[in-house]
């Protein structure tokens, strides 16, 4: 038995020894981590450039939390992250840079078989929701906003999630920033002390208690609502318009939040101007050092950050993630010039 | 030897490490960590009291309806089944413990809560109502559906562990009952169970080690909502769902460590418990080893 571990061991080193130094140099390995949210556009990003140019990236999605952690301890290249840094993450990562990558919407999604038209929520309306002060669905706040919809005399049933996520981050972000007493009480995170409600694990969770109860609301990434078929409600924005959350309105939404957006990208984008904007909509960043400790590294990331933001946002649709606007796109890559290797 | 020490090493590195990065929380909250029930990480105020009542309760409800069951499948698996039952029987039950604990939460949303939800929490609301156990609203998830999903889970373990501690009963005390003139039930009564009692123990606080330190399927159905209700309909939380949930997206150092310190009392939890059924096993087949039946 010893033999034979002795030779597994002698066995891996030699291959490794061999393999390893030609390996290195044919192919420039990027190490990443973060966030969950945009893991399969950021892979089909990975896949599609690794064809154009010899690099291969190795990216953990391992949630936003642990993203930052490990940009910051710099155990890896870049990082990501639907949350952006608090100040004090920022000052123990100096140098750091936000760069948005693309972009998303969160809905509210609802199990009322009943209602054929589609819902409409006003900010107040959904905070009260939350905070449970509207505890019936047929409550005169939600009918008023609502008519003709066959509303039903029945609790509402809030779902949350329950694992952490940058998704609990966008939608409580969007909460505090409509409603005060949220604000106050509750706050913005990734998770949050909830004052109503059943806790789903993702997603799937979240939806599956909504599916499972009649009455049942709860808030979910808008793909996730699309791929899976359910309804989401219409959702009243800074400007006054109901908007039915889409592609297309979340870009509308990013784009409303440009013009007063400061130049390193931190900042929440939800309840933005813009006629047409869904409001809870957000960016997700890539975590980067201004200045790169390694030349060859900090090239080829450059290079690929320089080509996601440009070219490779086409690969955003398919996946329903909402492209950067192109205004925003030209101040991302003043960004990117910054960068030092 | 050396792979034994390395084992050895390995926990104490554990124990070590996890201690360390608790020491935050440990220093922040001390004692409070154990006993408030405030859980707000926003405001980073930590309490992990409902974890603990979650994990606690949750876990006591799964006995409650898996030993009888269990011990029933024990039973008859080894006093009263025919021979060509036996062995595709307890085959069918230990395949209950190969499947995925995800698929089990699968399950509970998507099958057992709506069926309780709909069909079994009228029926206690209405003939066990006046107990504040049965009282208020039932969303389908909540601690009932996770102490019922944790009870399949662990009726594998309980029922193939006693199984054997029935079978390693010596057939002298089965004959001396029979021959005093007990009756079937009485010889398994006071022959089998009477002799294997430390060993059934053993058994169901492996069951309960199991059930304390289940994630998955627990924290699909419970609700996930830190708060202490009496009533079983009410959604909770356990210790290893609160991790599993929100360690990935844990910002800042005194969340985490307050997620590592549930961590460490989990750990010390079923450390102890498994530490227990150590020892009643151990104790029972020592007194078994002169003639064991096959």
């Amino acid at each position: 038995m010893k033999k034979f571990f002795l030779g597994l061991i002698l066995t891996t080193l030699a291959l490794s020894l061999t393999a390893g130094p030609t390996l290195a140099n044919k192919l420039l390995l990027i190490n990443g981590a973060g966030g969950t949210f945009p893991y399969p556009l950021y892979s089909k990003w990975f896949y599609e450039y690794a064809k154009i140019e010899p690099v291969n990236f190795n990216y953990q999605a391992i949630g936003s939390g642990a993203g930052i952690k490990q940009i910051t301890e710099r155990t890896v290249d870049f990082g990501a992250s639907d949350a952006a840094l608090t100040d004090k993450q920022m000052k123990q990562a100096p140098g750091l840079l936000h760069i948005p990558m693309t972009a998303g919407a969160v809905v509210i999604s609802y199990n009322l078989p009943q209602v054929t038209q589609r819902l409409k929520f006003t900010p107040d309306v959904l905070a009260d929701i939350y905070l449970g002060k509207i505890t019936k669905w047929n409550d005169p706040r939600i009918s008023r906003i609502n008519p003709g919809a066959n509303l039903p005399n029945e609790g509402i049933l809030v779902a949350h999630r329950s694992d952490g996520s940058g998704t609990t981050n966008i939608f409580t972000s969007y909460l505090s920033s409509v409603s005060p007493e949220w604000k106050k009480k509750v706050g913005f995170s990734t998770s949050v002390n909830w004052p109503v409600g059943l806790g789903g694990k993702g997603n799937q969770g979240v939806s599956g208690i909504i599916k499972q109860a009649e009455g049942g609301m709860g808030y979910i990434e808008l793909a996730y609502a699309i791929t899976n078929n359910l309804p989401y409600a219409d959702l009243q924005n800074k400007a006054g318009n109901f908007i039915t959350p889409t592609i297309e309105t979340t870009t509308e939404a990013i784009n409303g939040a440009l013009s007063h957006m400061p130049d390193d990208f931190r900042v929440s984008c939800v309840n933005p101007g813009g006629a047409n904007a869904y409001p809870i909509s957000g960016v997700t960043w890539i975590l980067v050092y201004k200045n790169q400790p390694n030349h060859v590294i900090g090239e080829e990331l450059v290079k690929f950050l320089r080509w996601a933001i440009t070219d490779g946002q086409k690969y955003s649709v398919d996946l329903l993630y909402a492209p950067l606007p192109e205004s925003m796109v030209k101040k991302i890559e003043q960004r990117i010039d910054e960068i030092n290797y | 030897m050396l792979t034994a020490l390395s084992v050895t090493a390995l926990t104490l590195l554990l124990i070590y490490s996890m201690v360390t990065n608790a020491l935050p929380a440990i220093q922040k909250f001390g004692w409070h960590f154990l006993f408030t029930s405030t859980w707000d990480p926003v405001k980073e105020i930590f309490g992990a009291l409902p974890f603990i009542y979650g994990t606690l309760v949750s876990s006591a409800l799964a006995l409650l309806i898996a030993v009888p069951i269990s011990l029933g499948i024990a039973i008859y698996l080894a006093e009263l089944a025919p021979q060509f039952i036996r062995q595709p029987l307890s085959f069918l039950i230990e395949l209950l413990a190969a499947i995925p604990s995800v698929v089990y939460g699968f399950w509970g949303i998507f099958g057992l809560a709506p069926f309780l939800r709909t069909a079994v929490q009228p029926f206690l609301s209405k003939y066990l109502g006046f107990l504040p156990l049965f009282q208020g609203q039932f969303f389908g998830v909540g601690m009932l559906t996770a102490g019922i999903i944790l009870s399949i889970m662990i009726i594998p373990t309980i029922s193939s562990i006693s199984r054997e501690v029935f079978l390693a009963v010596p057939s002298n005390q089965r004959e001396a009952a029979t021959a005093l003139g007990a009756t079937r039930w009485e010889t398994i009564r006071l022959a089998v169970l009477g002799y294997s009692k430390t060993g059934v123990w053993g058994a169901v606080i492996l069951g309960l080690g199991r059930a304390i330190g289940e994630t998955m399927a627990v924290t699909m159905v419970i609700g996930n909502r830190p708060q202490i209700s009496v009533s079983l309909f009410a959604p909770g939380y356990t210790m290893a769902s609160v991790i599993a949930n929100e360690f990935t997206e844990a910002t800042g150092k005194l969340y985490l460590s307050s997620l590592v310190e549930i961590g460490v009392i989990l750990f010390f939890l079923t450390l102890i418990i498994n530490g227990i059924a150590r020892f009643l096993i151990w104790k029972v087949s020592n007194k078994a080893k002169g003639r064991i039946r096959e």
